[in-house]
């Protein structure tokens, strides 16, 4: 099953309030998805630090911080729960083999606007842990679980990102990814776990070296075998994508102020204004996108 | 009388409406604040007036006999899915599968209805005022379907007995649903299911679908691909 959820915010009237947007949308969406839940939360950001956000697992905060002052020039440590944003000014081609080769955490995602949480339990539990409520930002995408083709851990929660900016979340499973993992493996991909959405992100990465992410999403039609409703998110917004079955469902809402995406409408009851939004189902194989 | 979902339990609205008092005759009930919730009105069996102020989640007025059920706004998968007697009338869209299986009574869709709009339908006369999504009337196998805008892939896949009237184009037919003639009863029938929509269109500006009866028995000439 699986419930996801988004928000672009096309004015600045709600940037305030898009983490208590978010977690009502998470949290109503629990039904369709206890296992785990995440969020992909991006801001504007002009300067030049990029941020990594990291899961300890089970490495303490303390050990992680001496052990890393000693290998990256870092600005800012922000620890929420068992995460961290590690925000430095250094390229990534840098900060990430440091991290990738740290042992017992995981780097969940990097990029001058973009943050992610995600952890196994019920998503109300999440939300709560990492305090979505008082989040604020221009667009974000959540996820909520029930896992079907891989562990429920961390690593198997969504969002995945798997480039600068990018993310994505996924309600479906794909038929070919174990195909498609070797592929992106030999062009030089990077993958975490076993799962599915996991290598479609890794596709869109890949793809998106060559291509802008509607052309990347139209191109995955045709590359990417099973069931699927994508919303995948950049620095600048986000695009939704459905498979030509379209038996995974989605919803939008769309008001002068916001375009919001679900799995379902009630996730979406709660959202100021929304009798009065535009409310229409994605059709199937078109890609709809959202940006600045 | 109003029930108000953010006050009751939706469990203790639905109970109420199927256990309605019939030496109190009160009849007409409206349900307010939806938000989206699933199964409201499902499994509803005495003739009732409900009117649902909202947009509703999936299996709406499920299994419906004799309740005369309006939704003010949009519905989620499944609307009036095994829907026995009555009239379901949706006055904005309808997501996927609408009329599922139903077999009796009518389903008013006064907007556009999804993907598989009335599959394996038995009976029930479906009414869209808008266009259907793929897949529609997937293995329907009795009843009518009427389309007054445009239909998508695959209309009347793997069809039995269902008549399907469509205004619009249609996208593309499905394995053995072919265009059939309009005869005097299919026009009569069909003013009257337009004029049940209060619709004021007239049948000659429809086309009729039916199945080609092809795929009834086995083609022995078939037999060496099993």
């Amino acid at each position: 099953m699986c419930g996801i959820v988004g928000i672009y915010l096309k004015s600045k009237k709600f940037e305030k309030s898009l983490g208590r947007m978010l977690s009502k949308m998470l949290i109503s969406m629990e039904s369709r998805g206890p296992d785990s839940a995440g969020f992909a939360i991006y801001n504007k950001n002009k300067n030049k630090i990029y941020k990594y956000s990291i899961c300890l697992n089970e490495v303490s905060f303390e050990k992680f911080r001496k052990e890393i002052k000693k290998k990256i020039i870092f600005t800012k440590l922000d620890k929420n729960s068992d995460h961290i944003i590690l925000k430095s000014t250094e390229k990534p081609s840098k900060i990430i083999p440091i991290l990738e080769s740290f042992k017992g955490i995981s780097l969940v995602g990097y990029g001058k606007s973009i943050e992610i949480f995600k952890q196994v339990g019920k998503p109300s539990n999440v939300v709560k842990k990492f305090d979505l409520d008082n989040f604020s930002g221009t667009h974000a995408i959540g996820h909520t679980r029930m896992a079907t083709e891989s562990a429920i851990t961390t690593d198997g929660s969504h969002p995945y990102s798997t480039g600068e900016d990018e993310c994505l979340v996924h309600n479906g499973s794909l038929s070919n990814h174990n195909n498609l993992r070797r592929k992106l493996k030999k062009n030089g991909s990077k993958f975490n776990s076993d799962n599915d959405t996991e290598v479609a992100a890794g596709y869109i990465s890949d793809s998106l070296k060559d291509r802008n992410l509607k052309q990347t999403l139209k191109k995955g039609l045709s590359d990417l075998g099973g069931f699927y409703t994508f919303i995948a998110g950049t620095h600048s917004g986000f695009a939704v994508l459905r498979d030509e079955i379209a038996c995974k469902p989605a919803v939008i809402a769309e008001t002068k102020d916001y375009v919001a995406i679900s799995s379902e409408f009630q996730a979406m009851a709660h959202l100021p204004n929304v009798n009065n939004a535009k409310i229409f189902e994605p059709e199937p194989g078109i890609v709809y996108s959202w940006g600045r | 009388m109003i029930l108000d979902l953010k006050k009751l339990k939706l469990r203790s609205v639905n109970e109420k409406l199927q256990n309605i008092d019939r030496k109190k005759n009160k009849r007409d009930f409206v349900v307010s604040n939806p938000e989206g919730n699933h199964a409201i009105c499902a499994g509803l069996t005495e003739n009732i007036d409900v009117t649902i102020k909202g947009h509703v989640g999936y299996y709406c007025a499920g299994m419906n006999q004799n309740a005369n059920i309006i939704v003010d706004g949009n519905v989620g998968t499944g609307v009036a899915e095994n829907m026995m007697s009555g009239k379901v009338h949706v006055k904005g869209n309808a997501s996927q599968s609408a009329g599922a299986t139903a077999h009796g009574g009518t389903l008013i869709i006064d907007g556009d209805a999804s993907s598989r709009c009335g599959i394996s339908m038995k009976g029930v006369d479906i009414i869209v005022k808008g266009s259907v999504g793929h897949m529609s009337a997937f293995m329907a196998q009795s009843g009518n379907l009427v389309v007054c805008g445009d239909a998508g892939e695959a209309l009347g896949d793997s069809l039995y007995e269902t008549n399907i009237y469509v205004k619009g184009k249609v996208k593309s037919l499905g394995a053995d649903c072919e265009e059939k003639k309009m005869n005097k009863q299919h026009k009569t029938k069909l003013k009257e299911l337009l004029k049940k929509a209060g619709s004021n269109i007239k049948p000659e500006q429809f086309k009729r679908y039916g199945s080609a009866r092809k795929l009834y028995n086995f083609n022995i000439d078939n037999v060496s691909n099993y």
